[in-house]
């Protein structure tokens, strides 16, 4: 096949399987009430789900990111997360110093 | 149909030092140049970050072509990993639901649940009118949205310019941005369960199982946090 075919048939299937997963969840939202159990239920898995993505990401990352160090990452991360919370909150500074102090680390 | 003054305080909830632009930016930025070096060009490059806009879910998709994966199994690992989107809507729309507004907003504006948007929705919806906080949701999305897709199509453009170690640079803000802002919203003790189980459990469960373990992880860790918090009175 045609490779540019192969890549609008990815870009739909992916999109496809993206697409499902918020539009059921656009479904199943008209039957929860928000002071039900199932609600409470949700909101976990989903704060758990993206927490446990992140773990991944940092631990096991995908694409660039693993040519780097574990130790490093997990080192950028903490002083990124204590730079946020000594900001009061303030999320562009960490964002932006994680870039630099990741390539400063990666050449020492 | 849509209350634009509403609408316009959910798109300026992209701006200031709260904002998840910078960090959306970076992760597409590197994403564009991803799409480039995996084959794509710069209309399906832009296509991509339009129709599925969920970061992982793309790049696991430009990892696969790049391996020679099949149609059907990049459809599979894609649904796993963007799998997490079903529960965080649930978690989500009904907090925006009011029987005044038609449901083709709730179906359409579905799409653009992502990360960055959920969490300034979750964060910010509490100050607007029941009403209309659906149109406040539209204006986070079409905010988060067209900015992926814009800078998506810089990241192809600019790909050239763009080295190694600028790209590794690019992919750490994401997560650690995301953290950021998940650690901000550990307000009551089950949620907090959620945040450090789910961030432990993940890599662990990566190690028995790549494709399911974000589910296998959410579902684990997320459960033992409502048992918890349930027995403990939290909310």
């Amino acid at each position: 096949m045609d490779p540019n075919n192969i890549i609008v048939l990815a870009i739909i299937a992916t999109s496809v399987a993206t697409f499902i997963s918020r539009f059921f969840g656009a479904l199943t939202s008209e039957k929860v009430s928000v002071k039900s159990k199932t609600f409470q239920w949700f909101n976990c898995v989903a704060y758990s789900t993206l927490a446990a993505l992140l773990g991944r990401m940092i631990v096991f990352p995908a694409g660039v990111l693993a040519d780097s160090e574990l130790i490093i990452r997990l080192i950028v991360l903490i002083t990124c997360v204590v730079i946020f919370i000594i900001s009061k909150k303030n999320l562009v500074l960490p964002t932006l110093f994680s870039a630099i102090f990741l390539s400063v680390l990666m050449h020492l | 149909m849509i209350n634009s003054k509403i609408f316009l305080q959910g798109l300026k909830s992209n701006l200031g030092t709260r904002s998840p632009t910078v960090s959306l930016a970076a992760c597409f930025i590197a994403l564009g140049a991803l799409l480039k070096d995996a084959g794509f060009n710069l209309q399906q490059s832009a296509a991509s970050s339009f129709f599925t806009y969920a970061l992982p879910g793309q790049l696991v998709m430009a990892e696969s072509l790049l391996i020679g994966t099949s149609l059907i199994n990049i459809f599979i690992a894609v649904w796993l990993v963007n799998f997490r989107l079903y529960p965080m809507t649930v978690s989500l729309f009904p907090l925006l639901k009011h029987k005044s507004q038609p449901k083709w907003k709730y179906y359409l504006s579905s799409h653009f649940l992502a990360v960055s948007s959920w969490l300034v929705a979750k964060e910010g919806y509490q100050k607007i009118d029941k009403k209309y906080r659906i149109d406040f949701w539209i204006g986070i999305g079409i905010g988060t949205w067209s900015t992926a897709v814009i800078m998506t199509i810089i990241g192809y453009l600019l790909s050239e310019y763009l080295n190694k170690d600028m790209m590794i640079g690019l992919a750490i803000v994401n997560p650690v941005y995301f953290f950021c802002m998940m650690i901000g919203a550990m307000k009551n003790i089950s949620i907090s369960i959620a945040v450090v189980g789910g961030t432990i459990l993940g890599p662990i469960v990566y190690l028995f199982s790549a494709e399911w373990a974000i589910l296998y992880a959410g579902l684990i860790a997320g459960t033992i946090a409502f048992l918890f918090g349930d027995k403990n009175g939290s909310k």
